[in-house]
This record gives structure tokens, sequence and C-alpha cells, in this order.
């Protein structure tokens, strides 16, 4: 009976074994086999991406031997596979899409390949064509680490029928008090005065809230990373989102982010909507948009700024541990080429063209035609908004509606979660301001 | 009396089934209609019936996923199984020494949240080269399923009378096959039970899926994931896809629902 138990365990063993050894086994199979090389890209979901995905068929047939995989990830996923793969130097992605959060975090961390000579040297390439906020915001000490893929700045979308009808004009320009005077008098029942993000997070609620502070003359920390989210300027803007919400927003705003503001006015249920300049693309699509044609886009609203628009861009970037290198910057130079927007105009359609990060985009006239809606306004805000100095007062870092600094995604979420409460009518805008002043202490006194 | 309990037990029964089917209902719902009418609020009942979200998935390419999943999910089971059963043995009918401790080191080994190890499991993985590498992450899921499977069919094996393994032992039955011909018949249900737990919770599993595998070995939870649009519409594709990935499961539910019915039927336990 004791042999029956013993062999009955050295199976239970042999099996563990076995299985052991296929899984170490198995990790070498997938290796290029001769000279060809295989690209692992990580990226966000978003539409252009889709896109290039769509069309690395034809960089593939450019270039023999190369096989670009995409791995399409949720964003907060991407972040969190992206960044345990960089900074354990694993090396399983040859290109990563990297938000313009992080690329100067990574940049300084020498964790991203430096592309300023290569893309320097390259006359066709023309760097210099790219938007230049937006390669301020991927630069350190003035060396570009990643290539802008697509750019947003924010801006006011207002449904002009609805303006139209009720007597209004949306000047180019407006302040912040005129778009609440707006809201106020375009608010109905079932219709929202304005669709404002809502939802606890330092890209959703924060995204738009932060700039609103900094038109306000507020900003996350002063000049010596003391924190500022108790000052009388960050509670007054707070209080005027979380009033403005409460006056004329969507019900529920917590609820709310990007997609949320996208379905609530292109079916009409909100007359005004602040938020990512991309969307205008959307809502101006006949076949996902009752509102198309219908639209009117003005700068983001402003107070004591002159500009008030934020920054965000979608980035490739080579991780410092690819062994593809090469390759993997042929396809990043490839894909944010001027001869890639052709491509996707001739292709697919000129309103797919990745928007915001070349100026020469703006000067096709197809493109110009296509996006006639949008297009202007998208260049002028992108041109005009100053990442080195979004606020009133100067701040120690670069960047509009982040603080580029890895505690600032743990402190957006907490106050943003805080905020949220307020706008939910669970505490007060004091409150929730006073106990979100000892997170980004916290979090500033790293940096002094 | 007695018949109005028994309707408000069926009535609550119902309620309850039909709270817990609803979502389900729904996403299936969702997902034969277009984006927008997915987005519209408040919903539409009369939306147009389409498929194209089903051929967007497919577009996308979805086999592998559910392939790697499915390698992944039957792999660590049949594992858990093999290796579960003698171990319950040993835990209830020919008790070893000390057993209250063996199983207190089992669910131990489930105490530290699968966040927390993380990095070391990640680290290690690199250096043997088994990152993105399906056999690894099946191998994972057996080890982080295995306890639960030793304790529950721990509590099955306790149910068998010992007097029938020990007729079996008079009449000359080996360890082989005191096991395989007559405890193991005996819970059979049990042993279905926790094969579609494990089952489940391998086909299920998101955080390790997405940090540890990036394209070869990537399994469905992620790739589901990655219809999550930050900017556009996407409440439509990702129920067609969800759909399609929760068939398997419910397949094995239903594979495995007959298993139960018979094996309570054979009698022995009771």
């Amino acid at each position: 009976m004791l042999t029956s138990s013993r062999s009955l365990a050295a199976g239970a063993g042999l099996v563990i074994t076995a299985l052991a050894l296929a899984g170490c086994a198995g990790a070498g199979g997938d290796q290029p086999a001769g000279g060809d090389v295989t690209l692992t890209l990580a990226t966000v979901n978003n539409p252009q991406m889709k896109d290039m995905e769509e069309l690395k068929g034809e960089f593939e047939k450019d270039n023999p031997g190369i096989t670009v995989n995409f791995v399409q990830m949720e964003e907060g996923d991407l972040r969190a596979a992206v960044t345990a793969d960089v900074a354990s130097g694993a090396g399983q992605y040859d290109i990563v899409t990297v938000g313009a959060y992080e690329v100067p975090q990574w940049g300084a961390q020498g964790w991203l390949t430096d592309l300023t000579d290569v893309l320097a040297d390259d006359a066709e390439y023309d760097v210099d064509d790219i938007l230049p906020p937006v390669r301020a915001a991927l630069s350190v000490d003035g060396r570009q680490y990643a290539v802008p893929f697509y750019g947003e700045s924010s801006i006011l979308m207002y449904n002009k029928e609805l303006f139209d009808e009720a007597g209004l004009e949306m000047p180019n320009e407006p302040t912040w008090q005129e778009v609440a005077e707006f809201a106020a008098a375009l608010k109905t029942d079932d219709r929202a005065g304005i669709c404002l993000r809502g939802k606890p997070g330092w890209g959703d609620l924060f995204a738009p809230l932060t700039t609103v502070v900094q038109t306000f003359g507020g900003n996350w920390y002063d000049s010596d990373w003391n924190a500022q989210v108790d000052s009388p300027e960050f509670t007054e803007a707070v209080q005027f989102y979380v009033d403005l919400l409460a006056e004329s927003g969507q019900a529920d705003p917590v609820s709310f982010s990007f997609t949320e503001c996208l379905n609530a006015l292109s079916s009409g249920k909100a007359a005004m909507w602040y938020d990512a300049s991309v969307a205008a693309s959307i809502l101006e699509d006949p076949s996902s948009s009752e509102v198309a044609g219908k639209m009117g886009y003005a700068h983001a609203p402003v107070y004591k700024t002159e500009e008030s628009g934020w920054l965000w861009s979608w980035n490739l970037a080579v991780p410092q541990t690819t062994k593809n290198a090469d390759a993997a910057i042929a396809f990043v130079k490839w894909a944010t080429s001027k001869e890639y927007h052709q491509l996707v105009g001739e292709t697919l359609g000129w309103t797919r063209v990745p928007p915001g990060a070349r100026t020469s985009t703006y000067e096709i006239p197809e493109y110009k035609e296509a996006a006639a809606a949008f297009a202007p306004i998208t260049l002028e805000v992108m041109n005009a908004v100053n990442p080195e100095q979004p606020g009133v007062d100067p701040q120690p870092w670069v960047g509009i509606q982040y603080v580029p600094i890895p505690e600032f995604q743990d402190v957006g979420n907490q106050v943003a979660q805080l905020v949220a409460d307020a706008i939910a009518g669970r505490s007060t805008v004091e409150d929730a301001l006073a106990a979100g002043q000892k997170i980004a202490q916290a979090a500033g006194e790293k940096q002094q | 009396m007695r018949r109005l309990r028994n309707v408000i037990i069926t009535t609550a029964t119902w309620v309850l089934v039909l709270l817990f089917f609803f979502p389900i209902a729904w996403m299936i719902v969702t997902s034969f209609k277009s984006e927008v009418d997915a987005a519209a609020i408040p919903p539409r009942f009369d939306a147009a019936f389409t498929l194209e979200q089903y051929a967007a998935v497919f577009d996308r390419g979805m086999t592998p996923y559910l392939v790697n999943s499915l390698m992944a999910s039957l792999g660590s089971t049949a594992l858990v199984l093999v290796l579960a059963v003698p171990a319950a043995y040993a835990l209830s009918i020919r008790p070893i020494r000390r057993v209250r401790d063996v199983l207190f080191f089992f669910i131990s080994t489930r105490f530290l949240p699968v966040a927390a190890s993380i990095l070391p499991v990640f680290f290690i993985l690199k250096s043997l080269g088994a990152l993105d590498n399906i056999t690894a992450l099946g191998l994972l899921y057996a080890v982080m399923n295995l306890p639960i499977a030793v304790w529950m069919m721990r509590s099955f094996f306790s149910e068998v009378p010992l007097e029938i393994v020990e007729a079996g032992q008079i009449d000359g039955a080996g360890l082989r096959t005191e096991l395989l011909r007559i405890v193991l018949p005996i819970v059979l249900p049990g042993v279905a039970a926790v094969a579609l737990i494990c089952f489940i919770f391998s086909w299920n599993e998101y955080f390790l899926a997405t940090i540890l595998t990036t394209f070869e070995a990537r399994t469905t939870p992620p790739f589901l994931a990655s219809f999550v649009d930050g900017r556009g519409q996407f409440l439509a594709v990702l129920s067609a896809a969800s759909t399609l990935a929760v068939l398997p499961v419910i397949t094995a539910g239903w594979i495995a629902q007959k298993q139960l019915v018979r094996g309570l039927a054979m009698g022995a336990v009771k």
C-alpha cells in the first residue's frame, strides 16, 4: 500500500516537472528565423491606432522581413503592462504607445531610446513639422524621446441650432462666466446646458478640471513644489465647476467621462461640452451622430489666462530594451510621417488622418475640406497653448492637465474621488480640498 | 400554508434568477445593436438588429485569444484535478498526520493578494524566459486554484462512507482500485463542481494575463478589455465580444451540470 502512495506522489511530481520544462522550452519558440524581424507594438485601442494596424501591411510590403504585431490594450492595462516591461528591462515590446504624461518621466529614466538625432538627420522626415508645443512636452533637456502619433487639445463644443433658437451667440474665445450663463439659459428638464466630466480619475475628471483651475489662477503646486490644492484660486475653480454641474450640468455627473458626454451630445441631450478636440470628428460623423453639421466649436473657456486648452498626445516610443531598435525606429518614422497621413487620407478617408501631430497635415487641401468644421480650431488652439506655463504663475514642470511625476496618478485619482464626492453632494468643496491638500503635499515634498 | 410557502419560494427564486441573468441578457441584446443605439439614453427597444459587431470582433481576430484561454483553462484544470484528488484522499479517507496543519498551509498560500506577488512572479518568469508563454500561465492558474480545489474536494471526500472503502479493502482492492473505482465514482459530482470552478476562475483571470502575456499567449479577458476605447463608442462591440467569450463557460457549465445530476442520482452518498 505504501508503494502505491509513493507511486501516486511520484506521478504527480513528474507531471509538474514535465509542465515546468514545457514552460521553459516554449519560450524560445517564437524567435524570428533567419534575418526576419518581428516587432511587437503595444497600443491603446483608439480609432487612429486601429487605422494604423489596418495600414501596417504597406510598411511590411516596403520593408520585407519585418512583421509588426499589434497588441491593443485598455489604457490602464497598457500603462501597467508597459511600465512593468520597460522598468524591468524584459524587452517584450519593440514599440510602445506612451502618453504625454509618461514620456518625460520615462525619457529622464533612460527607459526610452533618444530619437533626437535619428529624426533630425532625416531631412525628408522633417521633424520641425511636428507641432512645437507637442514636441516640447515630449522632450527632456532638449532631447526628444517619442514622436506624436496624434495630438489633441480641449475645446468647447456647442450645438449651434440650440444657440440660434435661443438667440444666443458663442464668442470664439468665451469666458467661463459666459459659458455658465449660456448653460443656464439652455438647460431644460431633458437636456443639460453643458456636459462636463465628473467621473473620478486623474485622466477623467481632472483633465478638464485642472485646466479650469489653471485659468482661475490656481495650480497643483507652486514653483517650489508646495501643494496649492486648498488655495483660494483652486477652491474657487472647483466650486465653480461643482456649481455649474449642479445648476446646468447633466444628471448623475460622477458617472460621466468622455464617452458618456459624447453620447449625450451626439443624441442632442446636451447643448455644450468642454472636452478633447478629437471629439469634433466623431460629432461630425453622420453615421454616429445626430448633430453632425449642427455643431460649433470655440476655444477652451478662460478666466484669468488667455488660453486654457489642454495638451495631450499619444506617442510612439522605442524602449531601450528592444533588440530590434533599427526596425522599430523605421516603423515609428513611417507611422508618423507625412506620407502616412497621405496614405490614411487616400485609403481610409481624410477625416481619419491623425490630427494634432504635424503642421503640414493642416495644409493638405483634401484634409482642409473634409475637416473644415474642426481642423482650423484644433490647429489654432494646439499652437496657442503653453505647456511650460499654462496657468497664471510659473510651474516647475512641463505639462498642462497633469503633473509629470510618478505620484501624480495616485494624487490625481485620490483628489478626484474627493471632488467627485463634493459633486455628488456627499461633502463640501472645502472639506474635499483640505483633504486633497495633504495628499498632494506628501507627493510634492518628494520633489523638493 | 405549505402551498403559500412554496409559491413564495418559487417567486423569490425566479426574482433572483432574473436579477442574476439580467446583465447577461442585456449584454446579448446590446451585442445586436449598432453603437449609436447601444449608447442611447433612455435605452431603445426598437433598435435595428445587426450582426456588424460580431463581424467587427472576428475582423480583429478573436480565435487565437480563445484558443489560448482554452489551453490555459483546460490544462490548468486537468493538472489541478490530477493533484487535488490524491491530496484530498490523503486528507480525508486515509488521513495523514496533522491534517489541519496541512489544510491551513494550503489555504495560507491564498492569503497574499495576487497584486502583491506580481513583481516576483514577473521577474522569475522573465529570468526563465517564460513571459508570454501559455504553459507558464496555465501552471500559474493551476497553482492558484489548487488550494481551493483541495479544500473543496476534501469536503466531498469526507462524505464518502468509510464502510464502503473498508468493504472494498476486504475484497482485496489496492489503493488504485480503491481510489479510482470506489471513491472517485462516489465523489464524481464534487469533482465536476471543482473542475467547473477551476475552469471558470482560469477562464476569467485578467490580472496575470494582462501583465504576463503580450502577443503569443494573450488570453481572452485582456482582449475583451482592449475594446474599451478612450475616444469613442464601444458598448455594442464589447458586448458582442463578451457574448462570444462566455459561450465556452456556459458550455462547460452545462456539461458539468449533467455530470452533477447523474452523480447525485447514484445515491451512494446518501
